[in-house]
């Protein structure tokens, strides 16, 4: 590639067309708006903001919101983790219904599995009611709102370990057996080792859908402020008084974090790619 | 056979096998956590939408899924899906023409921002277009003298739907074209074809099966968007409630079997969107084991 040209000459046409359909309809659909949004936080004196951001019930909500979603994210690294393992592994009757059933996190509507999880975890439910009677209460707690993410998040550690896990070479695993490491020692050090850039990015990916969750949240968790109120559903109520500064600060905030998980994110892939990249 | 295959039938090849593999029981363990884990939080949902769905009879299935509300939330959800999904198939289209078949500087950038809106909190994509749009927004003044209305309203229901599954045709196409690389298409260019002969012939063809895939996650996601919809409908019943709107009304008025009846309408889709996921991904491993389709 020349480093002085701007556009690498290809016969190819429709460069300009393409090129700037696709940046005129990106800025209009999603940078207008997302500008809209910080621009209109920035109408908010520094002290304002900072009394919107900052107040107890915000904080209530971010702990809750990224502490959920860090704990959701890694129940799913770990069963994500077996799932894909057990898919390209091991052979079982159904594997291949089982196999596209995962991605059913993607395709149910939010609110569909928000009713459903509240009605399983309810006090009268049919996993509520054993959890009530051990004194747990699932629906309408902290605990209802990390199964919520725990079932959205579900797809995303699955679907970026599992790739990686098919492309390994086998002849690795057989030379660490036969240089007399066992099976134990084989996945801790070499298996593990290369899965790890793809589990992060799955972890990463599935912490940031559940940061921004909302359909499924706001049936399970009952909607108390200070105790089990999430950031988005924050921002909603602002709106719902009128306060559209206040939530557009809110809105700010998390927009911020949004930016630097999906840079976090691309980092990952890149390490991931590359590593992958190199063994293939 | 006269040369040695590489792995010879040896006594070692079936230690060395066994090592490469978990005993017995550690197979069956993982194989058993992982389905269990899978039957408590997929099936499990799955199965509680439909019996819940007849639980009061299908008398009352069938009358809470044809009232008119339903039946106009039904329709909502149609047209804006309709109106959104071929809305970023031509996006994704003009974009991994020009991310996949040239070079250019801020190349990289384009496909950062082109994932963001996955990033994005759908409650946030609702109120940046409300500050947009809405009565206090940038442009309400002006939408209001010319009694335009967007939001509460048709016109907001899609844009929102449009952000929503902004990504999803892209990201399919764009890693496959790429892959493709633009030979082909040279080809077709040095033997005379014009630039939408040379598209529509060559370049469309080879990435149908991709394309395909992306409208029917788009399709899926745009008729179950919840958060950036409920912000920008205002959820008035027979005129801006979508599917997802018309369950949560139903649900907080404690209309649970009707809730999800409707609900089972949505889950069917979901269901359907999976089946037809797997069937593209067999016909273009088909196609790729056939050598590039022409």
């Amino acid at each position: 590639m020349t480093k002085s040209s701007w556009l690498k000459p290809t016969v190819l046409p429709g460069f300009g067309l393409s090129l700037g359909f696709a940046t005129f309809y990106l800025s209009l659909i999603v940078l207008l708006p997302l500008a809209a949004l910080l621009g209109h936080s920035l109408t908010l004196r520094w002290a304002e903001f900072w009394k919107v951001v900052a107040s107890d019930r915000a904080i209530a909500s971010y702990q809750l919101t990224f502490g959920a979603s860090f704990i959701a994210a890694a129940v799913n690294l770990v069963f994500g983790l077996i799932v894909a393992w057990v898919l390209v592994r091991y052979n079982f009757f159904g594997k291949k219904v089982i196999d596209a059933l995962v991605d059913l996190p993607f395709a149910l509507p939010t609110a569909v599995a928000g009713i459903a999880l509240t009605a399983i975890y309810a006090p009268n439910g049919w996993i509520g009611q054993h959890l009530s009677a051990l004194g747990i209460k699932a629906a309408y707690s902290p605990l209802g709102v990390t199964l919520a993410l725990i079932f959205i998040g579900l797809p995303f550690v699955v679907r970026t370990v599992q790739p990686v896990l098919e492309d390994l070479e086998k002849e690795i695993e057989e030379a660490a057996a036969s240089l007399g490491a066992n099976r134990l020692q084989t996945f801790c050090r070499i298996l593990f080792p290369a899965l790890l850039p793809s589990l992060l990015t799955g972890f990463a990916l599935a912490f940031a859908r559940a940061v921004g969750e909302y359909g499924s949240v706001v049936f399970i968790s009952g909607n108390m402020p200070m105790k089990t109120e999430i950031t988005p559903l924050l921002i909603m109520t602002r709106l719902e008084q009128f306060d559209y500064a206040g939530a557009a600060a809110l809105g700010s905030v998390m927009l911020l974090i949004s930016f630097i998980l999906l840079l976090l994110i691309n980092l990952l892939q890149h390490w991931s790619n590359n590593r992958h990249g190199a063994k293939a | 056979m006269s040369s040695t295959p590489l792995h010879s039938p040896h006594p070692a090849a079936a230690t060395l096998r066994k090592a490469t593999t978990e005993p017995l029981w550690v197979r069956l363990l993982l194989t058993c956590i992982a389905l269990l884990f899978l039957a408590l939080f997929l099936v499990l949902p799955l199965i509680i939408v439909f019996s819940e769905a007849f639980a009061r009879g299908a008398e009352l299935y069938w009358a809470s899924i044809s009232e008119p509300a339903a039946l106009h939330a039904i329709k909502l959800t149609l047209i804006a899906a309709a109106i959104a999904v071929p809305c970023n198939v031509i996006f994704g289209l003009a974009a991994s023409w020009a991310i996949a078949k040239f070079q250019f500087k801020g190349r990289q950038l384009l496909i950062t921002l082109i994932d963001l809106p996955i990033a994005v909190s759908p409650v946030i994509v609702g109120l940046s277009l409300m500050l947009i749009f809405g009565a206090r927004g940038y442009l309400g003044d002006w939408l209001m003298d010319h009694e335009v209305r967007i939001m509460f309203a048709v016109p907001g229901i899609v844009l929102a739907t449009i952000f929503i599954t902004f990504p999803f045709v892209a990201r399919e196409l764009i890693p496959l074209m790429q892959e493709q690389g633009k030979e082909q298409e040279e080809a077709a260019l040095t033997l005379g074809a014009n630039g939408w002969q040379t598209f529509f012939r060559v370049t469309l063809p080879s990435v149908k099966w991709a394309l395909l895939y992306g409208v029917i996650l788009a399709n899926a996601r745009a008729m179950g968007e919840f958060g950036a919809v409920s912000v920008v409908s205002g959820k008035i019943r027979e005129q801006t409630n979508t599917m997802p709107l018309h369950i949560e009304i139903l649900y907080n008025e404690y209309q649970f079997a009707a809730a999800f009846a409707v609900s089972s309408l949505l889950a069917l889709l979901a269901l359907v969107t999976l089946l037809l996921k797997s069937l593209l991904e067999y016909k273009a491993a088909k196609d790729l084991a056939a050598g590039q389709p022409h």
